[in-house]
C-alpha cells in the first residue's frame, strides 16, 4: 500500500513536484466518482484529494461550492463515498485523502468514520474547519487511526506557529497560496516562492500548494518551489467542459508542464 | 456558574474556534483587542457615552397593564429594546465592536444580516465612524425586507445579496466569513449574534449584557424583588443572552428563550436548534444544530427572518443542557397573533422576532402568576415587518 509519505517521496527522488487534484464526491454526477478517481490517477495524480461535500462550504469558492451542491443534489452521503473509495482502492493504489468539514464527520461519529474511512482505503483526513488546537482530543483520535492528518498553513499563520501545525500533522502539509477561498485565478501572488521557502525551511514535512493554481504554468511554476502542487476548481470546470475524458486531459497537462519545468 | 472557559473560548463542551487556519490570527489578535479594551477606561467611557447619547440608554422597563390583563399574570413588564435608536437591541453590539475596529486599525468592516436590523444597526455605527461597511444578506431575506435594504444604503452600505445555498442568514452568514477569510488584514467583521468562533460569542454578549444589568436593576427598583421568569425569543440568540446574563446567578429566576416553532416542530419548517437539533458546527462553533442523518445542515424556516437561522449561540447549549435556562417555542400563527396583539393593547408594533416571546407570555404566562413578575425583552420594533405581515395575510401593500 502507497502512503502519502511514500508518494511525496517518489517524486521528490525523480526532482519533481507530487500532483495533488482535489475533486468533489459525486460530481458531475453521484455514479461518476470512481470513473473520475482513475482518471485523475491513470493522468499522473500522486496523491488525490476527494470532497465529501458539505452544506456549508465556507472555505470554498464559487466552483467547489457549487459542485457540492450539486452532489448533495444528486443524493451523495458519507457512506456512498466511502463505497466509491473501496471501489476504487479495489484497482488503483494511489493515496486518497478525504477532504471535508467536521460536521459531516460528527454526525457518522468519528471512531466510525475513522474506522470506515481506513477500511475504504484512505490514506489521510483534511478538515478544513479543524486548526491545530481547536479540538485536541478529537486531533488525538484523527492521529490515533493511521490516516495521516493533513494540515493547513495560510499566509496569516504566525511563523511561530508553523511548526506546531505542521507537527500536529502528518503527510504532507498544505500551504494556501494566498488569503481567501479556494477556486482559480489568473495569477499567483510574487511573494509566494519566498513565503514557500520559508515554510518548507521551518518544517520537516513535505509541503503542497493549493487554492488559486488553475493552469498547467501556474502548476510548473509552483512545482519548482513546492514538494506538491494542489489543483482543485480547476479540475471540477474541467470536469464540467470535458466530463471524464476532460478532467483526464487536463491533469494530464498539469503533469506534463510539471515535468517539462 | 462558571462555565464559561477562557482558555479553550468554550461554554462547557460547546462553543470553539472551528475556522479555516486563515482566520486563526485575526481571532487571536480580535480577542487580544477585546480583553484589553474591557479594562481600558477610554474604551469603556467611550461606549458608555455612545450608549447614553447616540443609541438612547437606559431603555425604559415598561409595565404593560393590558398585556398582563390578556396573559392572565398580574405583573408583565416589557425591556423596551424597540426603543433603541435603529429600533432593536443589535446597536449595543454593533457601536462596540466598531469601537474595536477602530482601536484595532482596520478600515473596513462587513456583517451578515437576517432582518436586516444587524445591517441597519452595522451601517448606522459605520457611517457614525466614516468606515467603509459591506452587509451580506441572503436574496430571500432582501426580498422580504426591503425596506431595510434601502436603509443600509441611505446609511451609506452597499448591501450584497446571497444566491447562494437557502438565500437566508446561514448563507449570509457563509459569504461573510469568505469575505473575512479573503480581506482579513484589512476588515472586522461584525458578527451580528452570539454565534461564531470564539471570541465571538463571548463579546457579543458582553456587549449586549447591559440589557439584562439595566433590566435587574429597574425591576428591582419597580418590584423590589426579582423576578419569576424572564423571556426571550432565540434566533442565534443574542439578545437573549444579553436579557439572561445578569440573571444567570439568580437561581430563583427561570430564563426562557422562545424559539421559532415555524410550521410545527413536527414539520421541517421551523428554525428551532435547541428544541430539536443535534449538537454540530456551523460557523466556527459546536452548538446544537438543525441537521439531517448526513450532517448536512437543514434550512431553517421562520415568518420572522431575524430567526430563520439552523444554528444558536453555543452559551444557549450550554444553559440548555446544563438545565439552568429553559427554551421552548411558538410556532408562526402565534406569532402574527401577538404580533397583532401587541399592538392592540398596548400601541406597541414588536418585530417579528420579539413577538415570539410576547406569544409565549400570552400562552403561558398564567403560570407564573402566583410567583413574581414576567419580564419579557422587546427586543425591536416591529415597522420593518410591516409589509412582510401584510403579504402573509394576503394584503398587499406597495412600500
Amino acid at each position: 500500500m502507497t502512503t502519502i509519505a511514500d508518494a511525496f517521496r517518489r517524486r521528490s527522488e525523480g526532482g519533481r513536484a507530487a500532483l495533488v487534484p482535489y475533486v468533489t464526491a459525486g460530481y458531475p454526477r453521484v455514479g461518476d466518482t470512481v470513473a473520475v478517481l482513475h482518471a485523475l490517477s491513470d493522468a499522473g495524480a500522486d496523491v488525490i484529494e476527494l470532497g465529501i461535500p458539505f452544506s456549508d462550504p465556507l472555505a470554498d469558492g464559487p466552483t467547489i461550492q457549487r459542485s457540492s451542491f450539486r452532489a448533495l443534489e444528486g443524493g451523495v452521503t458519507t457512506e456512498s463515498v466511502l463505497a466509491d473509495l473501496r471501489a476504487f482502492r479495489a484497482e488503483d493504489d494511489t493515496p486518497v485523502v478525504l477532504f471535508t468539514y467536521l460536521n459531516p464527520v460528527l454526525r457518522y461519529g468519528v471512531a466510525r468514520f475513522l474506522e470506515d474511512a481506513r477500511g475504504a482505503g484512505a490514506q489521510g483526513l483534511l478538515l478544513t474547519d479543524l486548526p491545530a488546537g481547536a479540538d485536541p482530543e478529537l486531533e488525538d483520535q484523527v492521529r490515533a487511526s493511521g490516516l495521516d492528518l493533513v494540515r493547513l498553513v495560510a499566509p496569516t499563520t504566525p511563523p511561530e506557529r508553523i511548526p506546531d501545525v505542521a507537527a500536529s500533522g502528518s503527510g504532507f502539509l498544505y500551504y494556501i497560496s494566498r488569503t481567501g477561498v479556494t477556486g482559480a485565478r489568473t495569477s499567483l501572488r510574487e511573494d509566494l516562492a519566498d513565503e514557500v521557502r520559508s515554510v518548507r525551511d521551518a518544517v520537516s514535512l513535505p509541503v503542497a500548494v493549493g487554492f488559486g493554481i488553475s493552469t498547467p504554468e501556474q502548476a510548473a511554476a509552483v512545482g519548482g518551489v513546492a514538494d506538491g502542487v494542489v489543483v482543485g476548481s480547476a479540475i471540477i470546470q474541467a470536469l464540467d467542459e470535458g466530463g471524464v475524458e476532460g478532467a483526464r486531459a487536463f491533469v494530464a497537462s498539469l503533469r506534463q508542464a510539471m515535468d517539462r519545468a | 456558574m462558571t462555565a464559561f472557559a477562557a482558555g479553550t473560548g468554550r461554554f462547557g463542551r460547546f462553543g470553539g474556534r472551528y475556522v479555516p487556519e486563515t482566520l486563526i490570527r485575526a481571532l487571536d489578535e480580535l480577542e487580544e483587542a477585546f480583553e484589553g479594551s474591557r479594562s481600558d477606561p477610554s474604551f469603556t467611557d467611550e461606549l458608555d457615552d455612545l450608549l447614553t447619547h447616540f443609541v438612547g440608554r437606559p431603555t425604559p422597563l415598561y409595565r404593560a397593564r393590558r398585556l398582563e390583563e390578556a396573559s392572565g399574570h398580574p405583573r408583565v413588564y416589557l425591556k423596551r429594546e424597540d426603543l433603541n435608536h435603529t429600533g432593536a437591541h443589535k446597536i449595543n453590539n454593533t457601536v462596540g465592536q466598531v469601537l474595536l475596529a477602530r482601536r484595532m486599525g482596520k478600515k473596513r468592516i462587513i456583517a451578515e444580516t437576517g432582518a436586516g436590523q444587524h445591517g441597519v444597526a452595522t451601517a448606522t455605527a459605520c457611517a457614525l465612524f466614516d468606515l467603509e461597511c459591506v452587509v451580506y444578506m441572503g436574496e430571500e431575506d432582501v426580498a422580504r425586507q426591503a425596506l431595510n435594504v434601502y436603509r443600509m444604503e441611505l446609511l451609506g452600505a452597499e448591501v450584497r445579496p446571497v444566491s447562494s445555498g437557502t438565500r437566508t442568514l446561514k448563507d449570509a452568514t457563509n459569504e461573510a466569513i469568505r469575505d473575512w477569510v479573503t480581506h482579513v488584514e484589512t476588515t472586522h467583521y461584525i458578527i451580528g449574534s452570539v454565534v461564531g468562533p470564539h471570541p465571538f460569542p463571548v463579546m457579543v454578549r458582553e456587549f449586549q449584557s447591559i440589557i439584562g444589568r439595566e433590566a435587574r436593576e429597574q425591576i428591582l427598583a419597580a418590584e423590589g424583588r426579582l423576578p419569576a421568569v424572564v423571556v426571550a425569543c432565540v434566533g442565534g440568540g443574542s439578545n437573549a443572552m444579553g436579557m439572561f446574563h445578569a440573571f444567570v446567578p439568580d437561581e430563583g429566576v427561570a430564563l426562557m428563550g422562545v424559539e421559532a416553532a415555524g410550521e410545527g416542530l413536527g414539520t421541517d419548517r421551523h428554525s428551532a436548534s435547541l428544541s430539536a437539533g443535534l449538537p454540530g458546527v456551523l460557523h466556527g462553533s459546536l452548538s446544537y444544530l438543525l441537521q439531517d442523518e448526513d450532517g448536512q445542515v437543514a434550512p431553517a424556516h421562520s415568518v420572522s427572518a431575524g430567526l430563520d437561522y439552523p444554528g444558536v449561540g453555543p452559551e444557549h447549549s450550554f444553559l440548555k443542557d446544563s438545565g439552568r435556562a429553559e427554551y421552548t417555542s411558538v410556532t408562526d400563527d402565534e406569532a402574527l397573533d401577538a404580533f397583532h396583539r401587541l399592538a392592540r393593547l398596548e400601541g406597541i408594533i414588536p418585530a417579528l422576532e420579539s413577538a415570539h416571546a410576547v406569544a409565549y407570555v400570552l400562552r403561558e404566562g398564567a403560570r407564573f402568576a402566583g410567583e413574581g413578575a414576567v419580564v419579557v425583552c422587546l427586543s425591536g420594533r416591529g415597522d420593518k415587518d410591516v409589509a412582510h405581515v401584510a403579504r402573509v395575510e394576503g394584503r398587499g401593500l406597495s412600500l
